[in-house]
C-alpha cells in the first residue's frame, strides 16, 4: 500500500509524557495505591449516577402499581373529590399527537436524511447537518411558544394540530440524523448495482438504498417518537389539554405529560395517586418503544459497519 | 438540469432484440421527470431544517419586539414584574437560569466523567452494557416524571435531611449561600434535579470521545510503565479534553432549557436571593407558568422575549458545543 | 439527474486523422474465436478517442478499441491503469460519480451512447454489469433479484408467467438454476459468494444485455467459484459479448478471444489473446506479460 498510513499524531509528545510520568513521585506502592483509590472513585460514580434511575422507577412502582387497572386505561378523570376515574383521554391524546407529529417528522427528516446521504459534499448538506444539530439542542418550551405564535394564536384556539406540529418539528433533526447514518450504512455498490441495471435514479434511492436501510430508520424513528412522547412543555400552549373525551384535531386535546404536569401540581391526594400510575403509564410507553426499537427492527446492515 | 428527454434512440436491429425494450425507451422519458421530482423533494426536505429555525427565530423575536421596545435593556437588568403596572424586568429570571444551571454543571460533571471513565477503561464487560444501558435510560425519562418525583420525593428529602445538614451540621447556614428558611422548593432542588438530567448526556458524549482516544496513545503510555491511572490523567484525558468540554457545554446547553421539572421544583419567585435555600424562577420556567394566564399583550410579550433570550443564549452555547464535538472528531481521524 | 454534461462529437483534433474502428487487428488466424460463425465479425461496441476525467485529473487517455459480436474480450493491465474507468465509460456509469466526466465517442451498434437525446438508463439497459464484489439486492428474494432489471423502469414489466420464465432461463444461463430452484422466494443473502456472483449474472442477463461488462468478477471469490465463474464466461460467449476486467493474466488467456492491454490510462496494444500473450507488438506489453512489472 502507498503511504496513507498517518504519522503519529506529533500533538502530545512521549517526552512531555515522559516528564511527567517521571514527575509522579513516590514508591510503586504508594502509586498502586492512588490507582486504587481513583479505580474505587470511578466505582463510586458509576454507582451515584445509576442511583437516581433505581430510585424512580422504584418510586414510580411503588406509588403508581396500584392504581393501574382496566379503568385506569378506559375511564375519564373525575372531578375534584370523586374517587376513581382514569386517564383514558390522555392516552388517546397522547396517541393522536404522536401520529400528528409522525405524519410531519417522518417525510421531512426521512426526506432531508436521503439528501444529506446523498449530496454529502454539498454546501447546503454542511449547513443542514449543522442546522438540524442546532435545532435538536432548540428548548422544547421554545418550540411550544413558536407553535402558539405561529398557529393558535392566529386561529384563535388551542387544537390537536398544533401541538403536534410542535412535537413534530422536534423529531425532524432527530429522524433526519439517523435516516443519513443508516443510508451511509448501505454499501455504494447496491446503488451501483441498481443504477448498471437501468434503474432510474430515485427508484434506486428508494427501492433498493432506502428498503435496505429500513429497519435502522424504523429504529431512528421509533426512538424519535419514544422521546417525544414524554415532551410537555411544547404541549402547553397548543394542545392545552381538555378535561373531556375529544380526539378532533382541530379542539384542545389531553395528553398524558400534560395531565401528570396538572395532576402533580395539584392540592389533592387523588390526583397526585393518578400523576403516578400516569408517570408509571408514560416511561412505560417510553421504555416499549425503545425496547421495540432496539430488539425488534435490528438493521441487517446497522451496527455491523459495512 | 439540461438532459434532453426526447431525440434519437439507440434501436438498431439488435438479434434478439425484444419488443419490451421500444415500450420501456417510452418510460424513460418519464423517468427523468421522476427523477427531478424526487430531487426536488428530498432537497425541499433538507431546506426544511433551516427553514424552520429561521421561522423559529423570526416569530419569535417579532412577538418579543414590544417588550424589548418598550423596556430596552432595562428588560434584562431589572428585577421588577408587575403585571398589574405592565413592568417587566427578567433579571431574576436570567439570574436562576445561569445559576440553575452552572450549579447543575457543577454537580453532574464530575459525576459523568466518572462513569464514563469507568465505562471505557475500569468497568469489566459483563458490567459496561448494563450500567451503560441504565445511565442511558435516565435521558430517556420524560422531564415531567422527574418534576413528578422531584416533588414527592427530593423535595422532602432536602427539606429534612439535606438542607438541615448543609446548614447546621456543617455550619454553612451563616453563609449567604445557605442561609433562610428551608422550604423546599428552591435553587438547590432545581439544580439537583438538573444535574441529574443532564448527567446522561456529559457521560455519553465522554465516553464516546474516551473511546476514540487511538489505542497507540495508551500503550505509549503503558510502556513507561504507568499505572491505569496515570495513563488515563497523562495519556487519554488530555487527548479528550476537548471533546469533553464539547460535552459538558452540550450538558449545558440542554440545562438552560430544561422546563417542566424546573419550574415544579424552583418555587418560581421574582427575586434575586444569595441563598440556594431560597426559590428563583427560570426564563423557561417563566414562560411554562405565566404564559396561559398572560394579563395582556405586554406580559405576552415579554414572556416571548424571555424566550427570545433562552432562544439566543441555548444557539449559542449548542453552536460551541457542537463546533467543539466536530473538532475533535475531525481530529481524531 | 448528473448535471455533467457530455459533447456527444468533438471536433477533430488537428493533425489526427479521425479512424473508424482504429487499432485492432484483423484475426484470420485466430483459432480461440474459431467456434463463431464468421471470421468477419461485427463491430459490437465501438471506443473513439475516449478520455475519461475525475475532476481535473484524467484517468482515461485517447482510448480507440472495437469490441467484436459475441466475442470475449479481457482487459489487462497494472493496478489504476484505468481498466474500471474504461469499462464504466461503456455504459455510462462513470458520470455518476461527482465531477466525473467524458470526452470521445462510444458507438453501440453505431450509435453514440454519449449523443444528444440518450439517456444513460436506455444505455445501461442494453449493456449489463457485474462487479467485483457480488451485489445482490439483501432485501429481495433470489427470483426477485434475478427479475430486478425489470422493476427499475416500472412501466414495461412483463406479467408474471412471463417474469417466471425469463428467470428460469436466466438462472440456467447463469448456471444456478439447479442450486437455487427449490429456494427462490429465500433471501438472496444466504447464498455463498460465488453463487451471489452467478445470481448478479443472471440478474445482468434477465433484460437480454446485447453487451455484459465484468469488472473483475472473480476478485472475491474462491478458486472453485471462480473457476464456475470463468466456465460461464466461457459458455456464454456467443450469447452476449463480453468485456472483462481481470488482474489475471491466466484467467484472461482461459476465457478471452481477444486481450486490451492498459498503461497509464492509455490503450496500448489489443489483439487475438494468443498472439497477445505469445508475440506481443509492444515491447511494454512484453514487459508486463513477463512479469517485469506491475
Ligand atoms: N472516484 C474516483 N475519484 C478520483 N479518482 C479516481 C476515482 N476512481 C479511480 N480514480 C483514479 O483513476 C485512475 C484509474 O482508476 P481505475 O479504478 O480505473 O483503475 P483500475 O485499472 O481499475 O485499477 P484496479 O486494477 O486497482 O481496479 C486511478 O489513478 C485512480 O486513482
Ligand atoms: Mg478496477
Amino acid at each position: 500500500m502507498t503511504s496513507s498510513t498517518a504519522p503519529t499524531r506529533p500533538r502530545r509528545d512521549t517526552g512531555v509524557r515522559r516528564a511527567t510520568a517521571l514527575r509522579t513521585a513516590g514508591t510503586l506502592t504508594r502509586r498502586r495505591a492512588v490507582n486504587a483509590l481513583m479505580q474505587g472513585v470511578m466505582y463510586v460514580a458509576a454507582l451515584l449516577a445509576v442511583l437516581p434511575l433505581l430510585l424512580i422507577v422504584w418510586h414510580l412502582a411503588r406509588e403508581g402499581a396500584s392504581s393501574i387497572s382496566l379503568d385506569f386505561f378506559t375511564r375519564m378523570p373525575k372531578p375534584v373529590g370523586e374517587v376513581g376515574g382514569g386517564m383514558g383521554n390522555a392516552i388517546a391524546g397522547t396517541l393522536v399527537l404522536l401520529g400528528v407529529a409522525s405524519a410531519i417528522g417522518l417525510p421531512i427528516g426521512i426526506g432531508a436524511g436521503l439528501y444529506l446521504a446523498e449530496q454529502r459534499g454539498s454546501r447546503l448538506a454542511t449547513s443542514v447537518r449543522f442546522l438540524s444539530d442546532v435545532l435538536n439542542g432548540l428548548p422544547s418550551i421554545v418550540m411550544g411558544i413558536f407553535a402558539w405564535q405561529f398557529l393558535v394564536r392566529p386561529l384563535g384556539h388551542f387544537s390537536a394540530t398544533a401541538g403536534g406540529i410542535a412535537l413534530g418539528a422536534m423529531m425532524i433533526p432527530l429522524v433526519t440524523r439517523t435516516t443519513e447514518e443508516m443510508i451511509r450504512l448501505v454499501p455504494t455498490s447496491l446503488r451501483e448495482a441498481a443504477l448498471a441495471l437501468g434503474y432510474t435514479r430515485w427508484r434506486t434511492s428508494l427501492t433498493v438504498v432506502l428498503r435496505t436501510a429500513l429497519p435502522g430508520i424504523v429504529t431512528g424513528a421509533l426512538v424519535a417518537v419514544a422521546r417525544i412522547a414524554g415532551e410537555t412543555a411544547p404541549l402547553l400552549f397548543t394542545a392545552f389539554g381538555n378535561q373531556f373525551w375529544s380526539l378532533a384535531l382541530d379542539q384542545p386535546i389531553s395528553a398524558l405529560p400534560l395531565q401528570i404536569f396538572n395532576y402533580a401540581i395539584s392540592p389533592y391526594d387523588e390526583w397526585h395517586r393518578l400523576a403516578w400510575a400516569g408517570a408509571l403509564v408514560l416511561i412505560g410507553l417510553v421504555l416499549i418503544i425503545s425496547l421495540i426499537a432496539r430488539y425488534a427492527t435490528r438493521s441487517r446492515y446497522g451496527g455491523g459497519g459495512d | 438540469m439540461s438532459q434532453p428527454t426526447h431525440g434519437a434512440v439507440v434501436e438498431p436491429a439488435a438479434p434478439g432484440g425484444r419488443s419490451t425494450t421500444a415500450q420501456a425507451d417510452d418510460a424513460i422519458a418519464g423517468s427523468s421527470r421522476g427523477d427531478g421530482v424526487y430531487r426536488f423533494l428530498t432537497t425541499a426536505a433538507a431546506w426544511a431544517i433551516p427553514l424552520l429555525l429561521g421561522l423559529i427565530t423570526l416569530e419569535v423575536v417579532l412577538a418579543a419586539w414590544p417588550a424589548f421596545e418598550t423596556f430596552g435593556l432595562s428588560f434584562l437588568t431589572s428585577s421588577e414584574w408587575d403585571e398589574v403596572r405592565g413592568v417587566f424586568g427578567a433579571a431574576p429570571m436570567i439570574y436562576g437560569t445561569v445559576v440553575s444551571s452552572v450549579l447543575a454543571l457543577v454537580l453532574a460533571t464530575p459525576l459523568a466523567l466518572g462513569v464514563a471513565i469507568f465505562l471505557s477503561e475500569f468497568a469489566p464487560s459483563w458490567l459496561r452494557t448494563p450500567v451503560a444501558f441504565l445511565v442511558d435510560l435516565l435521558a430517556a425519562i420524560p422531564s415531567v416524571v422527574y418534576g413528578l418525583w422531584g416533588i414527592f420525593v427530593l423535595l422532602p428529602f432536602l427539606r429534612e435531611t439535606v438542607m438541615p445538614f448543609l446548614a447546621g451540621t456543617l455550619g454553612l447556614g451563616n453563609t449567604p449561600f445557605f442561609s433562610g428558611p428551608a422550604y423546599g422548593p428552591s435553587m438547590l432542588a432545581a439544580a439537583v434535579i438538573l444535574a441529574i438530567m443532564i448527567l446522561p448526556y456529559i457521560s455519553a458524549v465522554s465516553r464516546e470521545v474516551l473511546m476514540a482516544v487511538p489505542r497507540s496513545q495508551r500503550e505509549a503510555a503503558m510502556a513507561l510503565g504507568a499505572t491505569k491511572w496515570e495513563m488515563i490523567r497523562d495519556a487519554v484525558i488530555p487527548y479528550a479534553r476537548s471533546g469533553i468540554v464539547g460535552g459538558i457545554i452540550l450538558g449545558l446547553g440542554r440545562a438552560l432549557g430544561e422546563t417542566m421539572a424546573v419550574t415544579m421544583l424552583i418555587g418560581n419567585r421574582h427575586e434575586i436571593s444569595s441563598s440556594l435555600f431560597a426559590p428563583g424562577y427560570t426564563l423557561a420556567s417563566v414562560i411554562a407558568n405565566e404564559f396561559a394566564e398572560a394579563t395582556g399583550a405586554l406580559h405576552t410579550s415579554a414572556l416571548m422575549a424571555c424566550g427570545a433570550v433562552l432562544l439566543g443564549v441555548t444557539l449559542l452555547v449548542n453552536a460551541i458545543a457542537r463546533w467543539l464535538v466536530w473538532q475533535v472528531a475531525r481530529e481524531g481521524r | 439527474m448528473t448535471d455533467v454534461h457530455l459533447s456527444a462529437s468533438r471536433p477533430t483534433a488537428p493533425g489526427r486523422p479521425r479512424v473508424a474502428v482504429p487499432s485492432v487487428r484483423s484475426s484470420p488466424s485466430d483459432s480461440s474465436s474459431a467456434g463463431q460463425a464468421s471470421g468477419a465479425a461485427t463491430v459490437r461496441v465501438a471506443v473513439q478517442r475516449l478520455d475519461a476525467y475525475y475532476g481535473a485529473t484524467s484517468a482515461v487517455r485517447d482510448v480507440n478499441v472495437a469490441f467484436l459480436d459475441g466475442q470475449v474480450t479481457a482487459i489487462i493491465g497494472p493496478s489504476g491503469c484505468g481498466k474500471s474507468t474504461l469499462l464504466r465509460c461503456l455504459n455510462r456509469m462513470h458520470e455518476t460519480i461527482p465531477g466525473a466526466r467524458t470526452e470521445g465517442e462510444v458507438l453501440l451498434d453505431g450509435q453514440d451512447i454519449y449523443a444528444r437525446g440518450i439517456s444513460p438508463i436506455q444505455v445501461q439497459r442494453r449493456i449489463g454489469m457485474v462487479f467485483q464484489r457480488p451485489t445482490p439486492f439483501p432485501t429481495m428474494s433470489i427470483r426477485d433479484n434475478v427479475a430486478a432489471g425489470f422493476k427499475g423502469i416500472g412501466a414495461s414489466a412483463p406479467d408474471r408467467r412471463a417474469l417466471d420464465e425469463i428467470v428460469e432461463r436466466s438462472l440456467r444461463r447463469a448456471a444456478l438454476w439447479d442450486e437455487v430452484k427449490d429456494r427462490l422466494k429465500d433471501s438472496a443473502i444466504g447464498l455463498s459468494g460465488g453463487q451471489q456472483q452467478r445470481l448478479c449474472i443472471a440478474r445482468a442477463l434477465a433484460t437480454s444485455p446485447r453487451v455484459l461488462l465484468l469488472d473483475e468478477p472473480t476478485a472475491s471469490l474462491d478458486p472453485v467459484s471462480t473457476q464456475r465463474v470463468e466456465e460461464l464466461v466461457y459458455e456464454l460467449r456467443g450469447v452476449v459479448t463480453m468485456i472483462i476486467v481481470t488482474h489475471n493474466m491466466q484467467q484472461a488467456a482461459r476465457v478471452s478471444d481477444r486481450t486490451a492491454f492498459m498503461l497509464a490510462g492509455a490503450l496500448v496494444e489489443v489483439a487475438p489473446t494468443k498472439l497477445l500473450f505469445t508475440t506481443p507488438r509492444d515491447p511494454r506489453t512484453e514487459a508486463y506479460i513477463t512479469g517485469r512489472f506491475g
